[in-house]
C-alpha cells in the first residue's frame, strides 16, 4: 500500500488507484495503461475545461482596458455567460458550404485543438507530475504545435470561399515564419539548462531564466502571440479586411471548436513560457510539498496570460508588411545575436560564478545588447521621419 | 522484437511506391511528394539499420539528419522552380515545360 | 505475435495505404494530406525505433515546413478547387511495372542478405551524444557546417527564384 503523504496528494492517488486494482488480481501491465489513461484523461479535461473559465476572464479584462463592465448578467459577475454561450452555439445548426470538401472540412477544427492537447503531456506540474518527462519536450512542443497551421490551410480551403483561402495563405506566411524566432528563443533555455527535457529545464531554473535571458522570453513571447494569431498578429482573421478568415464558413459547434482551439492554445503558451522562463512549478517549498507546484505554475501561468491579455487589448492588429518586417528584420536577428550572446557570455564567465551572480551577470550582457538594439532602432525610426517629412516646397521668405 | 527485415521491406515499398509517383504524375508538384515519399524510405532504412546494427555508434541517426537538411533545402528549391515556371508558363505540368529556351 | 509487432504492423499498414493514396489521389491537396498522414506514421515507426529525436525533427520539419510549403504552392497554382486534366502521364501502367520490380528487387536483396546485428542495447538516451558529436571537431562539425552552409544557399536560391521580375530589368 502506497504511503499517504498530503503534499504528494496527486502522487499517492495515482499509486492507491494501482495498488486497489492490482490488490484485485488484475495485469500489472493492464493497470499501468489504466492509471495512465486515467491521468490523461484528467489532463485533457482540465486542459479542454479551462477555456470556459479564461473567455470569461478574457472578456472581463478586456472591458475593463476599454472602460466597459464585461459580462454581469449571467450569475455572479457574468461568470456562467460562457455556459450560455456554449448552449446557444450547440443548439445553432452546423452549415456546411456547398462545394465545401466534407472530410477536410470537419476534420480541420479538431486538428486545431489537438496538437495543442499535444503540448500539455509535456508541462511538468510539479517535481512528481509529468504527463511524459521527454528528453525532447521543448522541440516537441513546437513540433505538434506546427500542426495547427496544417488545421488552419485545412480549414481555410475546405470552406470554398475566398475570404477563407486568403485566411489560409495569411496563416502560412504568418505562423511559419513566426516559428523561427520562436525555435532560436527556445534554443536559449535549452543551452542554459543543458537539456531539452521540459523537467530538467524547471529543475535547472535556480534563478528564473527570465532573469538569465529577458531577450528570448521576450522574443518567446511575441512570437508565441504570432503563433496563436491573437491581436495585435490576428491578420489571418482579420475581422475588417477579410471578414473572420479561415472560419468565415464555420458554424454553430464547429466554430466553437476553432475557438476553443484559439483560447486553448493562448493559455497553453501561456503555461510555456512560465515553464520555460518563470520557473515553472518552482515556489517556496515547491519541493517539499508537490502539490504546491500546480498552485504556483498555475498562477505563473495567469499571470503571463494576463500580459498577452493587456497586449491584445492594448495593441492595434499589425499590417502584413509590419508583420514581415518585425520578424525577418527584427526578431530572427535579434534572437541570432542573443543566441551568441548567451553561449558567450556562458563560456567566458568562471564556472566557480554560480547561482544568482552568474544570472546577474547574464542580464548585464542581455541588457547591454537591449541598449545596442534600442539605440539602432532610434537611428532607423529618426531616418524614417526625417524620409517622410513633407520637404517644403518652396521656402517662405 | 519486431525483425529488421520487417522495417526494410515497408522501406523498400515505400520507396519504390514514391518511384511509381514520380514517374507517372503528370503534375510537377505530385512528383515532389513522391519524391518526398522516397526520402522518406531511404531515412527509414538508414534509420532501421542504425537501431540493429550500430545502435550504439551515432553515425546512422547523423547520416538521418543530413538527409532531413537535404530534403528542407530540395523541398524549398523545388517548390520555388514550380513556382517560377508556373508563373511564367501558366502550367505546373512536367511534360508541358518541354521548351529549353522561349 | 507481439505487442510491438501488432503496433508495427497497423502503423505500417497506415504508412503503405497512405502513401498509395498521395500518388493515386486525383485532388493534389487530398495527396497532399495523405502524404502528411504519411509522414506522421512514418515518425510513428521512428519512436518504435527509438529514435525520438529524429521522430520530433520528422513532425517539424517534413510535417511542419515541408508539407505546409507542399499545400501553399499546391494552392498557389490552381485557380480553381476542382482539378481538370488528367494527373498522371499516359504511360502510367509501365512506372507501375518499373516499380513492382524496384520493389521486388530490392526486397529480395534486403530479405537475402543475412545482416549481422549488434546485441540490443538500451539507446534511451542519444540526444545527449548526437549532440557532442555534431560539434566534435574530430567527428561530425565538418558534415554539419556543409549542411548549415546547403540550407543557406537553398534559402538564398529560392529566394531569388520565387521572387517576382522587377519591371526594370
Amino acid at each position: 500500500m502506497p504511503e499517504f503523504s498530503f503534499g504528494n496528494i496527486a502522487v499517492y492517488a495515482y499509486d492507491m488507484i494501482g495498488w486497489v486494482l492490482v490488490s484485485y488480481g488484475l495485469d500489472p501491465k493492464l493497470v499501468v495503461i489504466i492509471q495512465k489513461f486515467l491521468a490523461a484523461f484528467l489532463l485533457a479535461n482540465f486542459a479542454l475545461l479551462t477555456p470556459i473559465f479564461t473567455i470569461w476572464l478574457e472578456r472581463k479584462i478586456a472591458a475593463r482596458f476599454q472602460d466597459r463592465l464585461g459580462p454581469n448578467r449571467v450569475g455572479p459577475y457574468g461568470l456562467f455567460q460562457s455556459f450560455a454561450d456554449i448552449l446557444k452555439l450547440l443548439t445553432k445548426e452546423i452549415i456546411t458550404p456547398s462545394g465545401a470538401d466534407k472530410v477536410v472540412y470537419f476534420v480541420g477544427p479538431i486538428l486545431s485543438v489537438a496538437p495543442v492537447l499535444g503540448i500539455w503531456v509535456v508541462i511538468p506540474f510539479a517535481s512528481t507530475m509529468i504527463g511524459a518527462n521527454l528528453n525532447v519536450g521543448v522541440l516537441y512542443s513546437v513540433a505538434i504545435g506546427g500542426i495547427g497551421t496544417l488545421a488552419i490551410m485545412m480549414g481555410g480551403w475546405a470552406s470554398n470561399n475566398k475570404y477563407a483561402l486568403l485566411g489560409a495563405f495569411r496563416a502560412a506566411s504568418q505562423l511559419v515564419s513566426y516559428e523561427v524566432p520562436l525555435i532560436l528563443a527556445l534554443l536559449i533555455p535549452t543551452m542554459l539548462a543543458g537539456s531539452m527535457g521540459m523537467q530538467d529545464i524547471v529543475l535547472a531554473q535556480g534563478t528564473w531564466f527570465v532573469v538569465y535571458a529577458p531577450i528570448a522570453a521576450a522574443i518567446f513571447l511575441v512570437s508565441s502571440l504570432a503563433e496563436i494569431g491573437r491581436a495585435p498578429f490576428d491578420i489571418l482573421e482579420a475581422e475588417s479586411e477579410i471578414v473572420a478568415g479561415y472560419h468565415v464558413e464555420y458554424s454553430g459547434f464547429l466554430f466553437a471548436i476553432w475557438q476553443l482551439g484559439e483560447f486553448l492554445h493562448a493559455f497553453t503558451i501561456s503555461a510555456l513560457v512560465s515553464v520555460l522562463f518563470l520557473g515553472g512549478w518552482r515556489g517556496p517549498l515547491a519541493d517539499l510539498y508537490p502539490i504546491l507546484g500546480i498552485v504556483y505554475l498555475l498562477a505563473k501561468t495567469y499571470f503571463v496570460y494576463f500580459i498577452t491579455m493587456w497586449i491584445r487589448a492594448t495593441v492595434p492588429r499589425i499590417r502584413i508588411d509590419q508583420m514581415n518586417n518585425l520578424n525577418w528584420k527584427f526578431l530572427v536577428p535579434l534572437a541570432l545575436a542573443a543566441l551568441v550572446l548567451v553561449a558567450l557570455v556562458d563560456k567566458l564567465l568562471p564556472a566557480s560564478l554560480a547561482g544568482s551572480a552568474r544570472a546577474w551577470a547574464h542580464f548585464a550582457s542581455n541588457v547591454v545588447l537591449m541598449a545596442i538594439v534600442f539605440g539602432m532602432l532610434r537611428t532607423e525610426s529618426r531616418r524614417l521621419q526625417n524620409l517622410s517629412a513633407p520637404a517644403p516646397v518652396a521656402a517662405a521668405h | 522484437m519486431v525483425p529488421l527485415s520487417w522495417y526494410l521491406v515497408l522501406a523498400a515499398l515505400l520507396f519504390s511506391i514514391g518511384i511509381y509517383g514520380v514517374l507517372a504524375r503528370a503534375n510537377a508538384i505530385g512528383i515532389l511528394m513522391a519524391l518526398e515519399l522516397m526520402l522518406n524510405g531511404v531515412i527509414l532504412n538508414i534509420v532501421a539499420f542504425w537501431r540493429y546494427r550500430g545502435p550504439t555508434q551515432v553515425s546512422g541517426q547523423m547520416f538521418a539528419i543530413i538527409v532531413f537538411a537535404v530534403a528542407a533545402a530540395e523541398a524549398a528549391v523545388g517548390l520555388a522552380l514550380i513556382i517560377s515556371i508556373y508563373r511564367r508558363r501558366g502550367t505546373v505540368v512536367a511534360e508541358d515545360v518541354s521548351l529549353l529556351k522561349w | 505475435m507481439s505487442a510491438q509487432q501488432i503496433v508495427f504492423l497497423v502503423t505500417a499498414g497506415v504508412i503503405v495505404i497512405s502513401a498509395a493514396l498521395v500518388v493515386t489521389v486525383r485532388n493534389l491537396i487530398h495527396a497532399s494530406l495523405w502524404l502528411v498522414i504519411t509522414l506522421f506514421a512514418v515518425a510513428a515507426i521512428y519512436v518504435q525505433l527509438e529514435a525520438d529525436f529524429l521522430a520530433v525533427v520528422q513532425v517539424i520539419l517534413y510535417i511542419g515546413a515541408i508539407s505546409i510549403l507542399i499545400i501553399f504552392s499546391v494552392m498557389l497554382t490552381r485557380r480553381v478547387m476542382a482539378d481538370t486534366g488528367p494527373q498522371r502521364i499516359p504511360q502510367w501502367p509501365l512506372a507501375a511495372v518499373l516499380a513492382l520490380l524496384v520493389f521486388g528487387g530490392l526486397a529480395y536483396l534486403l530479405v537475402q542478405v543475412p545482416w549481422p546485428l549488434a546485441p540490443n542495447v538500451d539507446v534511451s538516451d542519444t540526444v545527449l551524444a548526437l549532440g557532442e558529436a555534431f560539434v566534435d571537431p574530430n567527428r561530425y562539425v565538418i558534415p554539419f557546417e556543409v549542411a548549415t552552409v546547403l540550407l543557406l544557399v537553398a534559402l538564398v536560391g529560392s529566394i531569388s527564384l520565387a521572387l517576382p521580375e522587377r519591371e526594370s530589368d
